[in-house]
């Protein structure tokens, strides 16, 4: 057996984009239908039926306080949207401005934010997550902005180092001697031409919040009862293991067929959106 | 080598001091008085006032930080609010099992993506590379969390063939020990090959494209010895600097896991020091994973020079 040559490194990426279009559309498709029906109401306990097998009534059964799995699960698909946009969202739109300054600007400034954002690294994630949790108090709304602060660094590195890329480029040139500022040449010409690897990279975050949530739920500083969160149910399904162990197979397989479908549509995204970006190194995990 | 050496020194030791700076800023917000906490509700304003000035809690926040860095720099990590006990006894029987289970996770960890990641590189575009890209795939979907439930699930619920979780100590039995480990370090070892696997299998590739491997194949060289001889070795910095970075996430998600097993180590202290507003042991605690998570980068940027010298000219 002879080490080939690489060559494309993927064979069939249109295959895995579908699937992860397909499972991102079920994700929302269920946090759509879960704002206005749900099979019974998410938080209702109904205690004589506890711990039911799954049946025509309810098609996942029932958890230990007789509410309904399915009800939850689609409940749960909201909160995971819910975060993946906000805590993107907060990511993004400070990430890429301090990105876009620093190119702009650079000198001090670029390197003080630039070694800022490589310093926030050193802090594990979750560990900053929790602590910043803890410090503002649990509660899903925090969860949310301390993950959003996880995501600045992520977004201010890319989009400098993506747009050092497009300053080199002669139209640039031309667009300085033309007469335009660093503000109209970063709304005009930047911007436009790293969007593609910043929407690429935002799926790829959206996936991590989704994952953190679920972990911060899970340990009681995210989503608080009675309302539903997938991680939540996971620390609530642990309890019932030995009696009811389907109970923590279903939010665990909610969490990850998400963010495989997350991942798949960022490779997908990659590959539709701009080949190039292989090259210059955004080759993902 | 020298110059790089003391000028990723200084980079080492001003992240330190930047890292304490932020780790004791955050944790000096946290809502509630730390002297409350220890008498409980109870006790009169005149007694938290007197627990409050014993503590040093009235003192200026500079003040405080510059006390506790000393401490820190002289070994001394206090006193425990909640356990009211040495924060060091504390940390060091938690390190006993976490530094056990952090090395073997790893150890799995990079086992499995090595060859995880060789047998894909030397099958690149075949079935084989497609099924280990596949698992790395759903690997990385996987909460490290879940995974421990369902290895409990199914190695201890249904197989019985260890524990669900606890830890029953380094004495008497220490192989019993090591089987209460073998899960928790499965979970957080084989979520993290799935990343270093992908890793493992680009660098390689990357490798083979380079001429000196087609000068090898030239030579009739096999291609397990390309592999092993020749493209590795080269392939090493990547993964290592990955290895390092993932360090990180392995040190955070050992906080959650611990939790899935119920195991008294690090990542648990700092849960229920955090519950229990424990302000001490928590910051005690972050530092020592922080400076853990730098030193490792840091000896990682030394192994990557000393592999590839090329590097130490590199910003």
């Amino acid at each position: 057996m002879t080490p080939s040559l690489p060559r494309s490194p993927r064979r069939n990426p249109s295959a895995s984009l579908a699937l992860g279009v397909a499972l991102v559309l079920l994700l929302v498709a269920m946090a759509a239908l879960a704002l206005f029906w749900t099979p019974f109401p998410p938080a209702a306990i109904d205690v004589p039926h506890r711990l039911q097998f799954p049946s025509r009534t309810h098609w996942m059964g029932t958890d230990a306080l007789g509410r309904d799995i399915l009800s939850r699960l689609m409940a749960g698909a909201g909160v995971s949207i819910k975060v993946g946009v906000i805590a993107v969202g907060i990511g993004a739109f400070f990430g890429i401005m301090l990105g876009l300054l620093a190119a702009s600007v650079k000198g001090r400034l670029e390197d003080i934010i630039m070694q800022l954002s490589d310093f926030t690294f050193a802090f594990p994630a979750l560990l900053t997550t929790i602590m910043l949790t803890e410090t503002f108090g649990p509660g899903i709304d925090n969860a949310i902005l301390a993950i959003g602060i996880y995501n600045v660094p992520v977004f201010a590195k890319l989009t400098r180092a993506l747009a050092n890329n497009v300053l080199a480029r002669e139209f640039i040139q031309s667009a300085r001697v033309s007469g335009r500022g660093p503000v109209g040449i970063a709304c005009h010409h930047i911007v436009p031409n790293i969007l593609a690897a910043l929407i690429v990279q935002a799926t790829i975050q959206f996936s991590i919040a989704v994952l953190a949530e679920a972990a911060l739920s899970y340990l009681g500083f995210g989503t608080q009862p009675p309302e539903a969160s997938w991680g939540l149910m996971l620390s609530e399904a642990q309890n019932f293991l030995f009696v009811a162990p389907r109970l923590a197979v279903f939010p665990g397989v909610a969490i990850a067929l998400s963010v495989l479908g997350l991942n798949l549509l960022g490779d997908g995204l990659r590959d539709a959106l701009d080949p190039r970006l292989r090259k210059m190194g955004y080759d993902g995990p | 080598m020298t110059s790089y050496l003391l000028q990723r020194l200084a980079i080492l030791i001003a992240t330190l001091a930047l890292a304490s700076l932020v780790i004791f800023t955050v944790l000096d917000i946290l809502p509630g008085n730390a002297a409350q906490t220890m008498l409980g509700a109870s006790a009169t304003p005149e007694t938290v006032a007197a627990l409050t000035h014993k503590l040093g809690l009235d003192q200026p926040a500079p003040l405080r930080y510059l006390f506790w860095i000393g401490g820190l720099l002289r070994g001394h990590l206090g006193l425990s609010y909640a356990y009211h006990s040495s924060i060091f006894a504390l940390i060091t029987a938690c390190l006993a099992i976490s530094a056990p289970l952090a090395v073997l996770a790893m150890l799995i960890a990079g086992l499995v993506a090595l060859l995880a990641g060789m047998a894909a590189a030397e099958r690149h575009g075949r079935a084989g590379d497609t099924a280990i890209m596949v698992a790395s795939q759903i690997g990385l979907a996987i909460p490290n969390f879940w995974f421990g439930i369902m290895l409990v699930l199914v190695f201890a619920v249904h197989w019985r063939l260890a524990p669900s979780g606890g830890f029953p100590g380094w004495e008497p039995n220490p192989v019993q020990a090591l089987r209460a480990l073998v899960l928790p370090a499965l979970a957080l070892g084989l979520v993290q090959a799935a990343i270093l696997t992908r890793v493992t299998r680009t660098a390689l590739l990357e490798v083979l494209h380079e001429d000196f491997i087609r000068t090898a194949r030239a030579k009739g060289l096999s291609p397990h010895a390309i592999i092993w001889r020749h493209a590795l070795p080269n392939a090493l910095v990547p993964i290592l600097t990955i290895m390092g970075l993932q360090l990180g996430n392995l040190v955070a998600g050992a906080v959650v896991v611990e939790n899935v097993f119920t195991l008294p180590g690090l990542g648990r202290l700092i849960f229920q020091s955090i519950s229990n507003r424990d302000t001490p042991v928590v910051a005690d605690c972050v530092m020592l994973l922080v400076a853990i998570v730098i030193g490792v980068n840091f000896l990682v940027d030394l192994a990557c020079v000393a592999i590839d010298p090329r590097l130490r000219t590199q910003p």
